[in-house]
């Protein structure tokens, strides 16, 4: 049988999930759309529908990308699926009080546009259970210190794209230490010229290869967080 | 006078006719020219790799090489081989940079952040370079993903090319840009060649 003649309706659940893992990989929008209206329409919550069927099938996708099994063109086709899936998922999160991670607050260094990676770690970061504050592109440091005033994050994440805008990074990680909130902000950096020497040496806590690994990061860090909370706690006597 | 010194110019396949032509023009007979693939143009995580490996391959036929890349966004990376090599390179970020003029690049700043530039190969070459691998061949609908932040296609003119004007704005159509040309000629890549 052809993909052309399934009928996502007459598919168990885990038959259903792993369809949508394929639909998702294909970039399959109105597919992505169908299979979410689904499993929503046989109970499923709507955070175990977007970790399980959305979020999973972006992380077979992520994978894939990382082994150059998978190319950028195709990643945003998935994305564009999942962004379909997730706009359906969203306002029933929030209805439904699905559990938040931590929250970001990302954007593209001032002087650059490119937003491609950012809008991808953006996404996989939501899927993954973060609130996401986008600023968007060609930001400057007095938008991301009014940005991180205004909703408080765990984290923070740029991105650039530009040899030459790259350096901005290390004026905003300045601005961070000369208001002393430094240390209470996780950044995380990345794009296509940075590497691991580069991001140590402005000051960031990790560099992210993609969004895959920016996903992974950012939960390491809350974890860590989390923890090391745990331990500051008072100990009851 | 002495004879200047035989140089192998290593170069990004994007600037073979520019420098072959400067070479020619100007008979610089002792420059020799290889070219990388210009494919590496939209992979720049792979330069260094690639241009480390063509170095230890002329190396030992040519003592003395030059290399015919901007920094193309390798980060630094290309710029730490070089220092390891003791090679010395292109001036500036790309090749829009040194094409224009390194200084009135960085001048030009705020005003062309929003320009995506094409230069005469790739106005040559825009479907191999900038549609096919960007997907926009198969998938048109992904166009404004990758450029709605851009505002206009800036031609970048090396020659007076009818043919090559057209091409680039033709591309600037079909991204749904603005379009401007602007003659720049070989910018700084003929004097960096003839400071060899």
């Amino acid at each position: 049988m052809s993909d052309a003649e399934i009928n996502l309706a007459e598919l168990d659940d885990a038959e259903l999930v792993a369809q949508m893992h394929d639909d998702l990989y294909d970039g399959l929008k109105e597919e992505i759309e169908e299979g979410v209206r689904i499993l929503l329409g046989r109970g499923w919550t709507p955070y175990r529908t977007l970790t399980e069927a959305l979020v999973e099938g972006m992380r077979i996708v992520g994978e894939d990308f990382r082994d150059g099994i998978l190319f950028v063109p195709e990643v945003l086709l998935s994305a564009n699926a999942m962004k379909a899936g997730m706009a359906i998922l969203r306002p029933l999160l929030v209805e439904t009080g699905a559990p938040k991670i931590g929250k970001m607050v990302v954007g593209t260094v001032k002087g650059d546009i490119h937003d491609i990676g950012k809008n991808l770690v953006g996404m996989m970061l939501e899927g993954a259970g973060f609130e996401v504050v986008d600023l968007g592109v060609n930001t400057s440091v007095e938008r991301f210190l009014a940005a991180i005033d205004e909703h408080k994050p765990e984290i923070l994440g740029m991105s650039a794209l530009l040899t030459t805008t790259m350096p901005y990074m290390k004026v905003v990680i300045q601005a961070l230490k000369d208001k002393g909130i430094r240390d209470d902000l996780v950044v995380l950096v990345g794009g296509a010229p940075l590497n691991e020497e580069f991001a140590m040496s402005v000051g960031a806590d990790a560099y992210c290869r993609d969004a895959a690994v920016a996903v992974e990061t950012a939960q390491s860090f809350m974890k860590r967080r989390s923890n090391q909370a745990g331990l500051d706690a008072p100990k009851p006597a | 006078m002495t004879a200047p010194t035989p140089t192998l110019v290593l170069a990004c396949g994007a600037l073979a006719r520019e420098i072959g032509a400067i070479i020619a023009v100007n008979q610089f007979d002792h420059l020799t020219l290889h070219c990388l693939p210009a494919t590496l143009h939209n992979h720049p995580d792979q330069i260094p790799a690639a241009v480390r490996a063509a170095i230890h391959k002329f190396r030992p036929t040519h003592p003395r090489i030059f290399l015919a890349y901007a920094d193309c966004g390798t980060g630094g990376l290309l710029d730490r081989l070089l220092e390891e090599e003791n090679i010395q390179r292109l001036p500036g970020a790309h090749c829009y940079a040194f094409f224009t003029g390194t200084e009135r690049f960085a001048a030009n700043g705020e005003q062309d952040m929003r320009s995506f530039f094409l230069t005469d190969f790739l106005a040559r070459q825009f479907e191999t370079l900038v549609i096919e691998p960007l997907g926009l061949d198969r998938h048109p609908e992904l166009r404004d993903m990758y450029f709605c932040n851009y505002e206009r296609v800036v031609y970048l003119a090396q020659t007076q090319d009818p043919t090559l004007d057209t091409a680039a704005e033709n591309a600037a159509k079909r991204l749904n840009l603005a379009y401007e040309r602007r003659q720049t000629g070989y910018g700084d890549l003929a004097p960096a060649l003839s400071a060899i």
